[in-house]
This record gives C-alpha cells, structure tokens and sequence, in this order.
C-alpha cells in the first residue's frame, strides 16, 4: 500500500518535473536573450535598430550603424511569400488526401509528406542553388536566381508538411453529420468541400498555415543559401535579400565578444523570439476558439 | 390505397460480404406519412438511407433491387444522384446544423442550386421557417449561429433547411429521438402539417410515435419486411404473431 503510493507520488513528480523543466528552458532562452541583448541598446537606440535600413557594424572610416529594418522586411517577405505559395497547395493537398483519395493512395502518399518533412534544410537550400535559381534566372532574364523568390519558393516546400498534415487533420476533424447534411441536400462533393468542410476546418487551417509560417520566418540555411545575402532595402521578389537568421549565423561566428556587434546580434535573437512567439500564441488561440466551437 | 410515390422492388442491401435488407418490396403512398418500426440493427436506418442514396458514400456498400420514385429506378447507372437527393429530402437522429447563421443554414440549400437572388432567397428561407414552425422563435436572430438554439429548435431549422430545397419526398430518421416530450410533440404536430404537401418516411424507435403520426406502418426484423399495413391495422389486429410481440414489448 505504502510502496504503491510512493511509486505513483514518484512518478507523478517525474512528469510534473518533466513538464517544469520545458517551461525553464523557455524562460531561460528569453531571459539570456534579454540579458545578451541588452547591452546593445547602451549604443543604439531601439528605433534605430528597428526601423534603419542600414546594417553596417564593421565599417571603420564612418560611424558603424545598426538598422534591421531590411532584415525584418525581407525575413517576412520571404516567408509570407513562402505562405502564398503554400498554402493553397497544401490545402488542396490536404482535402485530396481527406476527401478524394483512396485508402490506399492515402496510405502512400501520407508518409512521403512525412519524408518531406525530415529532409534537412540544407538540402533544400542545396536545391535553391542548383534547380530553382537557375530556373528564375531563365525565366526572369536575370543574372542569378538568389532572391527572396527563390526563398519563399524553397520556404513553401519546407512548410508544406506542415500545413498539409495539419489541415488534413482538420478536415476530418469536421463532423461527419456536417457532409451528411450537405450531400443530403444535393449538393456536390466539391459544393460540400468548399462551403461546408473548409469553412468549419478554417481555423485549423489558419492555425496550420501560422504553424508553417513560424517555422519559415525561423528558417536559416536555407535562406542563407538561396537568397543571395544582401544587406538592402528589397524593392521586389526578385531583389536578393538577407533574412534576420542569416545575419546571425553568417556573423555571429566571426564577431569580437563583447562589442556592441556582438550583443546587437542577439537582439536579432530577441526579436524573432518575439515574433515567433507572438505567431505561435496566435495560432494557438484560433486553434483552442475553433475546437470550442465544434464541439 | 392512394397514389404511390416510391415503389421498392425486391430490394437487398449488402455491408461488405453480410446482407443487411433482404428482398424488399412495398409501395409508400404520396402525401401520407409512412413509419418505419422495428427493433436495433433491423435494417430500417439502412433502408431509409438507400431512398436517398445516402448509402452511396459507405466504402463497400452494394445494393441490388429497384427503388423507383415517380417512375424512374434511382439505382440505374445513369441517374443524377445528386438530382435524386434534391428530390428526396433528409432529416436525421441527431439534429446537424451547420456552424453557419440561422439564416444561411436555410439558404444553404438554395445557393448550392446557384441562387443568387438575395430577395428570392429571403423569401424563401422565410417560408421554409415558417413551414418549419420556427419562424416566430428565430425571426430576429437569423443572423445568430444555429448552435444557439436549443436541441428541438436546431432540430427544426434542420427540417426548414431540407424544405427550402422543395423536396417532394422527406425523410425522417428518428428525427425526435434526442428531445424532450415537448419538443418532441412540436415536431410531431409539424409532421402532421408537412404530409399536406410532402410524402414522409420516418423511421422510428418509439411505438407509440408512430401509431401517433403515421398513416401506414412497417415492421422490419433482421433486413427483412415482416409487415406492412394501415397503422391502426398493424397495431390492433397485427397478422403475424412476431409483430403482436414486437408492438406489445414483449421483446426490442
């Protein structure tokens, strides 16, 4: 008796230790990126660091400046164009596997998107290089294909999984009554997919499509790969772009510690942080709203 | 008898390899309401759900048989399913709305069918509620989502959704079976309106229901028809011995 209820109290603490430790981990990345970044804003003002275009640390025979604001255009251009891209396809994916495949085709083609899913981003930039650039180059008529294009393009590949595993979920997740109801009344397969099936599904779908975008907009190699690395103001798609994530790793290993470089780049941390958090806490509110609403 | 509406000709179904309705045949008059009595998993679901072809989308259903509705075979090769269920109408056991408006979930039907008159399709939700007899409940919150309505009223706006399409023929799948005693006389008294211009099946679990609003009765057992007569017939001086035990409790 008393072995048993010592084993369960072991037990339950091992788990509530478990679920503690994530919360620790959480709260000590922020607060080391706080504590890192900091310094930085002794120099800079934040406005400055947000919103200049002008990214200059190293420069020696003018004042060495320290914008973002091009980085954070182009980390969002490349990722929402990445969204644009892939979310229809993934959703089209997504009811084909839910509503028009065959148990057997479904039983194929679920693990490829898993297999997607787990290539390494650095294959992926790797094709950037070798396939898509040339590909944009050809089309556009320019001298090299490493632009944000090519990154939404690459980025929309890697959210795919994502977004299709998601909202195929949520589709099948809509009652069946629903479809019942719908084809009862006469309607098509099509008529009940798009105005019953996606409609109910729609915020698991938005909440998978934020899910995809979170880990675009967090996404290094591959942008660092494909987009050409350059620290300007995009004027459109096919501009050459530097994301957030690729100015810290390019520079991160290279800069003296304890300079304003250094802790400027851990504000970079800082700020995708923030954005990803605020993304993932988005979704996850859609996604609590649209189960409350289904049941 | 009076005018027939759907004729069923020796019709089976199948689930996979087991046979679920064995050689079927009756004949359900037009404007009268038809109930469909039996005992758990005799097959009276199944056989409401081939009238409408809703079976269709059960992976390894089969069906073999005839049911003709007006004349033509809804199982022939050529038939418009999605024509017959415009047709033939549905209201099921447990009332599904859609997580739309109240409005929209009557409209629904109409816009499928390519309406897009706003001033037809306010007319015409208006009347399907009105026919529902929900109109008075729900005639300044069209716009609130369905799911706020209590069981029986969503059970209603289902039936309003089904009627706005002008289905000659509706069928009920113990449309009453999830509500209280007075929602439950609500649809009945409306049952008893709606065979005035539609042709009712209603399938049903609950005896006394059924010797309360159908005209004709049918006794299904085990996929098959054991009986099928003038209500008042199967419930007073029933001619098998099988059916006296079912409507008399002595098992189901």
């Amino acid at each position: 008796m008393a072995y048993s209820r010592i084993k369960e109290n072991t037990i339950h603490g091992l788990f509530f230790f478990n679920g503690v430790l994530v919360i620790v981990v959480l709260v000590g990345i922020f607060v080391l990126l706080i504590t890192k970044s900091m310094p930085a804003f002794k120099e800079i003002s934040l406005l400055h660091f947000l919103f200049s275009f002008k990214w200059n640390p190293t420069a020696s025979f003018v004042e060495p400046s320290y914008g973002i604001w091009s980085m954070i255009v182009s980390t969002f251009m490349v990722s929402i164009g990445a969204l644009f891209i892939a979310l229809p396809l993934g959703v089209g994916t997504a009811a084909y596997l839910s509503d028009v495949a065959s148990y057997r085709v479904r039983e194929i083609f679920k693990p490829l998107v898993e297999i997607l899913a787990g290539i390494p981003s650095v294959v992926i930039g790797f094709l950037g290089i070798v396939l898509v650039g040339p590909v944009i180059a050809k089309i556009f008529r320019l001298s090299n294909g490493l632009n944000a294009l090519n990154g939404a393009i690459l980025l929309a590949i890697m959210a795919l999984p994502t977004i299709i595993s998601l909202s195929e979920e949520a589709l099948k997740g809509v009652p069946k009554s629903f479809e019942e109801a719908s084809l009862a009344l006469g309607a098509t397969k099509w008529q009940t997919l798009t105005r019953v099936k996606i409609p109910a599904a729609l915020s698991g779908i938005i909440a998978a499509s934020m899910l995809g975008m979170g880990r675009a907009i967090g996404e290094t190699m591959t942008v660092l790969m494909a987009t050409g690395c350059a620290l300007a103001m995009p004027k459109s798609f096919l501009d050459s772009v530097q994301t957030m994530t690729a100015t810290i790793a390019i520079e991160l290993g290279e800069v003296p510690y304890d300079t304003t470089h250094y802790y400027a780049l851990f504000a970079i941390g800082l700020v995708l942080f923030i954005i990803t958090f605020v993304i993932n806490m988005i979704s996850d509110i859609i996604l609590h709203k649209y189960q409350r609403v289904i049941k | 008898m009076d005018n027939c509406k759907i004729t069923v000709h020796n019709f089976n179904f199948y689930y996979g390899g087991v046979k679920v309705l064995k050689n079927i045949s009756m004949e359900i008059p037009e404007n009268r309401v038809t109930g469909i009595i039996g005992p758990s998993g005799c097959g009276k679901s199944t056989f409401l759900r081939s009238i409408n072809r809703m079976n269709d989308t059960i992976l390894g259903a089969r069906a073999e048989g005839r049911i003709v509705i007006d004349g033509r075979n809804i199982y022939d090769d050529d038939i418009d399913v999605v024509g017959v269920r415009r047709k033939v109408g549905m209201v099921f056991q447990k009332s599904n709305p859609f997580p739309k408006s109240i409005f929209e979930n009557v409209a629904y039907g109409l816009r499928i069918n390519g309406e897009k008159d706003r001033y037809r399709i306010e007319e015409a939700v208006e009347k399907s509620l009105k026919d529902a007899a929900l109109w008075d409940e729900v005639k300044d919150r069209l716009n609130k989502n369905a799911f706020e309505l209590s069981g029986g009223q969503q059970q209603r706006l289902c039936i309003a959704r089904a009627l706005a399409v002008e289905p000659e023929i509706l069928l009920m799948d113990e449309p009453a079976s999830a509500l209280d005693p007075t929602a439950t006389l609500k649809i009945e008294e409306l049952i008893q309106e709606l065979k005035k211009k539609y042709t009712i099946v209603i399938v049903t679990h609950n005896m006394q229901q059924a010797a309360r609003i159908s005209d004709f009765t049918a006794f299904f057992m085990l996929g098959e028809l054991i009986e099928y007569n003038i209500t008042s017939i199967i419930f007073t001086k029933p001619s098998r011995k099988i059916t006296e035990d079912y409507i008399t409790g002595r098992f189901g």
